[in-house]
């Protein structure tokens, strides 16, 4: 479904390096977490998948369903069915989350073919996964993002990543600053929604999230590589003695 | 210029600037008064609207005194606006559709082709409008076409027509408030305008009366080389209520045309006027050719506990100077001033308003968006004044300018004078761009980057926009998507 082959990026303006060549495979239905300590990288792969500008790919490839989407811009990469949960998601005043998630629905509706979805559905649809996210309601009638706390802002991008369904659903750093109640809000989004046609990659520094969301693998990322790939127990193992020993070869 | 020259500068214009869409001409008869302007052309003005005596006098005062500014070149030059210089005997001041000389009684007078033009513009002037609820007074070029729903509104004592009926049949009216707002010696167009103004829109609404719906002009110019000069006048008796809303476009010209029009509103004790402009006259090429000179005064006076409230969203013109106003004359009276400004390419706007505040516990509101864009210069000029009586007078102003791009300007002048030391104000000042960050979020949902602007664009002037009656909204989140096209993406 996606695969990643010898990615290297770099930022865009100081062109410092911050990817090295990474490979990953991830296949319809599985669960993958990316960890490593702070500054490896990971929140980068996660916005260079989405189509960030401010990085550019300089070698290797991004391939979903076997065609390259290193060119694409974010928007024909949503319309793929990608979705990137932000680290820290931009207020934008005076836009209504409805309006917002309507907008991007229908873009993406639009661009595979499909008739827009009636306001009266949409609305329903909405007003169940803003239940399900449980984002306090008065929130949702704000501008976008405005006046959200961190863990308001986190449940407002699982409310989104509901209602617009991806198969590809890339998650960077949700679980950061949550406490135990959203953390488990997030898990459960995330838990529902897995199903055989769907993957996740989802980019973590704690092992909090995998305790459960149980990962199908685990990438260690240290300095823009992958140094080691594993089942479960791994992120186990990272939660015990940290990322000292991946540092410390370096 | 014949009418076959006229079409085909205008579908050749038109290739260039399909962004404009409402950039076509009407091939209609005109009556044209010869150029320039002197006290011959008011004479004819004012005879062919068969005026009496005293409005003819005035117009001469006004004229003298405009000459008299133009002797001593008085035309203001303080605004941030940059134009070439404005030869104001090589304009026409009066045209008027021939076929309307016989003055219309009814729709089914009127040109068909006229109405197909107001068809273009979306104007409601057939049976849908009763559905739409708004009473329309179409203002073509300079002559008053047909004011809709007049008969409705008579029941309950509104009037509603044009300023040349107005003066017809109202005289005492008109006689009583023309001027009391903005008189002709208010500054150098107001002058002019009160010389040659050849129709408008009046509106009374006598004592407890709220005027059930929305009242409308929609202005167009037409031929080319015409001056509009426009005057409306709107009175709010004691505990009267009106919206009035105000919509202008124009067909594209290479060469520049001059709107100086004048509008002066009455809010009498414990009145309310609400009055909505949306201004797209057409804003001249991508490369600054053309467009419509915008030289507007507007003013409102209040009684005690009346308010006035303005709102703007300006998109059109190749420049504009307008400053609609508010002098807090009442006790407890309130001015509100809305506005979102969009200077795209070569467009320059020095926009904003003036609260004076004279009665107590006076209160006013200012919120500006300026939209700056492609090489567009966008200016808030804005003056807040607390005379000696205004007692616990307050001011809340915010003004928010946007850049899209690098090669824009976006100014902000506001002039503050306390001279009561119970004042309050308060004076919020922001400029941003559209972030990087903001874009890639909305593109990351799937949303393309117009969109994304246009949507980032719209939300930050929602404040402004939600002023506005509802389809006048609608018709404004359009505009600024059409009138930003090519700015972003």
């Amino acid at each position: 479904m996606l695969k990643i082959e010898n990615l290297h990026a770099v930022v865009t303006d100081s062109e410092e390096e911050i990817l090295k060549g990474i490979d990953l495979e991830v296949s319809p239905g599985e669960v993958h977490a990316i960890m490593g300590p702070n500054g490896s990288g990971k929140s980068t792969l996660a916005n260079v998948l989405m189509g960030k500008p401010s990085y550019s790919v300089t070698d290797g490839d991004i391939t979903v369903d076997g065609e390259s989407i290193v060119e694409l811009m974010p928007d024909a990469r949503a319309h793929l069915g990608m979705f990137l949960a932000m680290q820290y998601p931009s207020e934008v005043p005076g836009v209504r989350p409805w309006q917002f998630l309507k907008a991007a629905k229908d873009a993406i509706d639009n661009a595979n073919g499909q008739s827009k979805m009636s306001v009266r559905a949409f609305s329903k649809l909405f007003d169940e996964k803003v239940t399900e996210t449980g984002i306090n309601p008065d929130l949702i009638k704000r501008s976008l993002n405005e006046g959200f706390s961190g863990g308001e802002k986190k449940r407002n991008e699982m409310l989104q990543m509901q209602v617009l369904a991806p198969r590809i659903a890339i998650m960077d750093e949700t679980d950061s600053g949550l406490d135990i109640d959203a953390l488990q809000a997030v898990a459960d989004g995330v838990n529902k929604m897995r199903s055989p046609d769907r993957s996740f990659v989802i980019v973590t520094h704690y092992q909090r999230l995998l305790h459960y969301v149980k990962p199908d693998v685990v990438h260690i990322l240290v300095n823009g590589k992958i140094v080691e790939t594993g089942g479960a127990p791994l992120a186990e193992k990272i939660e015990a003695t940290g990322y000292r020993d991946y540092l410390t070869v370096r | 210029m014949t009418t076959q020259e006229r079409l085909t500068i205008s579908r050749e214009s038109q290739l260039e600037d399909s962004g404009y869409k409402w950039g076509f001409t009407t091939d209609i008869e005109m009556e044209m008064a010869p150029k320039g302007v002197n006290a011959d052309i008011v004479r004819l003005i004012s005879e062919k609207k068969d005026e009496p005596e005293w409005m003819l006098e005035w117009r001469l005062k006004a004229l003298e005194y405009w000459n008299g500014l133009q002797l001593q070149d008085a035309e203001p030059r303080w605004a941030k606006l940059r134009y070439p210089e404005i030869d104001y005997q090589d304009i026409y001041y009066y045209a008027a559709p021939k076929t309307l000389d016989d003055a219309p009684k009814s729709l089914d007078e009127v040109d068909p082709e006229m109405l197909e033009t107001f068809d273009k513009l979306g104007i409601p002037l057939h049976e849908r409008e009763r559905l739409a609820g708004v009473a329309v007074d179409a203002v073509f070029d300079s002559v008053s076409v047909a004011t809709t729903y007049a008969d409705q509104l008579e029941e309950r004592g509104i009037i509603f027509c044009s300023f040349t009926e107005a003066v017809q049949k109202h005289p005492e009216l008109v006689q009583k408030y023309l001027g009391s707002v903005v008189p002709y010696t208010d500054n150098f167009f107001a002058a002019l305008n009160s010389a040659v103004f050849s129709d408008g829109s009046f509106a009374y609404i006598p004592p407890g009366v709220r005027c059930p719906i929305e009242l409308m002009t929609y202005f167009r110019i037409n031929t080319e080389g015409t001056g509009q000069f426009e005057r409306t006048l709107i009175v709010a008796d004691e505990g009267a209520y009106v919206s009035y809303l105000e919509g202008c476009t124009a067909p594209i010209r290479r060469t520049s045309q001059l709107h100086a029009a004048v509008v002066e509103l009455v809010s009498l004790d414990r009145g309310e006027i609400k009055y909505s402009t949306i201004q797209n006259w057409y804003p001249g090429t991508k490369d600054g050719q053309g467009g419509v000179y915008n030289f507007v005064t507007k003013r409102g006076i209040t009684g005690n506990d009346a308010k006035i409230s303005w709102t703007q969203v300006e998109t059109g013109s190749a420049i504009t100077w307008k400053y609609p106003s508010v002098i807090l004359r009442g006790d407890n009276s309130v001015g509100e001033f809305y506005s979102v400004a969009l200077a795209n390419n070569y467009q320059q706007a020095d926009t904003g308003t003036k609260m004076i505040h004279i009665g107590k516990n006076t209160k006013s509101t200012i919120v500006s968006k300026g939209i700056s864009a492609g090489h567009g210069e966008n200016t808030y000029r804005g003056g807040v004044k607390i005379l000696p009586g205004a007692e616990n007078a307050t001011n809340h102003t915010q003004c928010d300018s946007l850049l899209v791009g690098d090669q824009c300007g976006a100014h902000t002048v506001p002039y503050i004078e306390v001279r009561n030391p119970t004042a309050r104000l308060e004076h919020e000042a922001s400029t941003s761009k559209v972030s990087d960050e903001q874009l890639f979020y909305l593109m990351a949902r799937g949303i393309s980057e117009e969109d994304a602007h246009y949507m980032i664009i719209t939300g930050w002037s929602r404040d402004v926009i939600k002023e506005l009656p509802f389809e006048f909204a609608l018709e404004a989140g359009q505009l600024l998507k059409v009138s930003l096209e090519g700015a972003v993406g």
